[in-house]
């Protein structure tokens, strides 16, 4: 028996060599759009037998795969975000108090091109959902309330649904005033940093480094403001860096600066649209 | 009675003979293995996903385990032979099918416990270094002990899937077996789609033939609990009893079922 034995480690060990030397010569990287196979988030659940929780979590981790891997990718690639939402909707209708899938992945509908999809109706949609499976759930609320403020800037829409979370049970007693202020001084960017503030103080570390984000880019918009508002003055000022440590860019339509298409802060709301 | 004891013991042994139990290997590796890489592919909820590869892979373990030595409790030992000196011995053929019943839910109730155990101890080390701020955002803490809801109703599901495996072993042979079982597995998936069938269909006969086969058929979506567990939702004690009553009756008519075709049998 040891001879066998002896044949079948050396050719493993053969097949080992023979695949660390055909890594010397990479496959052509072909940039294939991805794919889904079951779109149907009805058939899949059925198809899922009783193991929706963890299909849902394979889900999710797609969706995550998707818009990092999209977002990352270099400069030669188109992004192409067209999975997310199915992916999304795959995973929640899976598991329909999958808190996470809604939160984050209104998050990443919402986040402007390049950065995201730019596609806010479908983070409504996606936390309307996600209300529906829980309609006490203020969190969704909160969301939706920051999606119409941040991305739409529907100030009406997003007071609205700020009251409303603020009359659910269990939510915090900031969620009130949040919707006063928001009323009364949508689209300024102290309310704006406001809300993000409180966002900020969340128990959940996602959640939290997007409101940090999000405060930084605003930081970032009070430094162009105060550039341009210097430049203006007859200042002959040297190009900043962004808070994040890069420096901003001349914006030649405007005359002032906007932050680097390099930058981590990139892009500011409104900076940049999808492609049609 | 006494002799039901000594041929559930025998199945035991014979499952720790056939290395049943290596499955816990599988599952611990599995299960270590996931919260190892999860915190790297994921954006938070480890312990919910974990919690769910963990209830889902005990039944998905359980639920091989019960097929497959299900399917060859009778049937073996008749291909085999030995059914033959066993039956000659001072036991009836109704406390052979018990015995062997209870054997397999034996290896599936210590296969189950130390699944359990294992998806405990990985939920606490898991859990050990996450602030109590974060953990008071999950939905259900990390070592709930509602879990073991869902691991009972998982035991009840398996010890029904079980039966008519043994059910099917009596008279078929473990490949028809094993069809079969899986096919009553799945159907009884989707039992509650038929007794929905009035909406999609206008046929009075094919609504009754669907409804019939709802009480029939075992309703396996019932013992389903995981994704409430894990969500933190509460599953009532009311239901779970009337979940285990009804196991327990279907299981007794699948026995008594299998020892009365087992008893009928002429092995001349």
């Amino acid at each position: 028996m040891r001879g066998p034995a002896a044949a079948a480690a050396l050719c493993l060990a053969a097949a080992v060599a023979l695949h660390a030397a055909i890594d010397r010569w990479p496959a052509p990287a072909v940039d294939t759009p991805g794919l889904l196979y079951v779109r149907s988030p009805e058939a899949a659940r059925r198809a899922a037998l009783s193991y929706r929780g963890v299909t849902a979590d394979v889900y999710w981790i797609r969706a995550l795969q998707h818009f990092g891997t999209e977002r990352l990718a270099g400069p030669g690639h188109v992004k192409d975000y067209s999975l997310l939402y199915p992916l999304l909707d795959l995973a929640t209708t899976l598991d329909p108090y999958f808190s996470i899938a809604y939160r984050f992945g209104s998050i990443f509908l919402g986040e402007p091109y390049p950065g995201g999809p730019g596609r806010p109706d479908l983070a409504i949609a996606l936390l309307k959902k996600g209300l529906a499976a829980q309609p006490t759930k203020w969190q969704y609320m909160q969301d939706l309330g920051f999606v119409y403020y941040w991305h739409l800037h529907d100030y009406r829409a997003a007071a609205e649904a700020f009251q409303r979370a603020s009359e659910m049970p269990e939510a915090p007693n900031w969620m009130r005033p949040l919707a006063a202020v928001t009323l009364a001084e949508g689209g300024h960017r102290n309310a704006s940093r406001a809300l993000w503030t409180e966002l900020a103080k969340s128990e959940e570390p996602w959640l939290r480094d997007s409101a940090v984000l999000r405060l930084t880019q605003l930081d970032a918009m009070d430094i162009m403001d105060a550039w341009k508002r210097a430049k203006d003055q007859g200042l002959n000022l040297p190009i900043p860096n962004d808070p994040s440590g890069t420096p901003f860019v001349l914006n030649p339509a405007t005359g002032g600066i906007i932050v680097s298409p390099q930058s981590k802060l990139f892009p500011l709301p409104g900076q940049l649209e999808p492609p049609r | 009675m006494s002799a039901i004891g000594p041929v559930a013991a025998a199945v035991f042994r014979e499952s720790v003979r056939d290395r049943v139990f290596y499955n816990l290997v599988l599952f611990g590796v599995l299960l270590v293995g996931a919260s190892i890489v999860i915190g790297q592919l994921t954006a938070g909820q480890d312990v919910k996903i974990i919690k769910d590869l963990g209830l889902a892979a005990t039944s998905l373990f359980g639920l091989f385990i019960a097929i497959f030595i299900g399917i060859n409790l009778v049937s073996k030992e008749v291909e085999r032979r030995s059914v033959y000196p066993l039956l000659a011995k001072p036991i009836t053929r109704p406390q052979f099918i018990a015995g062997k019943y209870a054997g397999l839910l034996l290896t599936l109730l210590v296969n189950l416990a130390v699944m359990t155990v294992a998806l405990y101890t990985v939920l606490y080390f898991l859990a050990r270094g996450i602030p109590v701020p974060i953990q008071g955002a999950w939905d259900a803490p990390a070592l709930d002990p509602a879990l073991l809801k869902a691991v009972a109703m998982i035991f009840l599901e398996l010890a029904v899937v079980t039966a008519v495996a043994l059910f099917f072993s009596t008279y078929s042979s473990p490949m028809l077996s094993a069809i079969f079982t899986l096919g009553v597995y799945v159907v009884g998936q989707f039992n509650a789609e038929l007794k929905r069938f009035d909406a999609i269909v206008d046929s009075p006969a094919a609504i009754a033939v669907a409804k019939a086969c709802y009480y029939v058929l075992p309703d396996f979506s019932r013992f389903d609990v995981k994704l409430a567990v894990v969500h933190g939702i509460p599953v009532p004690g009311a239901f779970m009893a009337a979940s285990a009553a009804y196991a327990a009756a279907y299981v007794a008519a699948l026995l008594f079922g299998a020892m009365v075709i087992f008893a009928r049998r002429d092995f001349k």
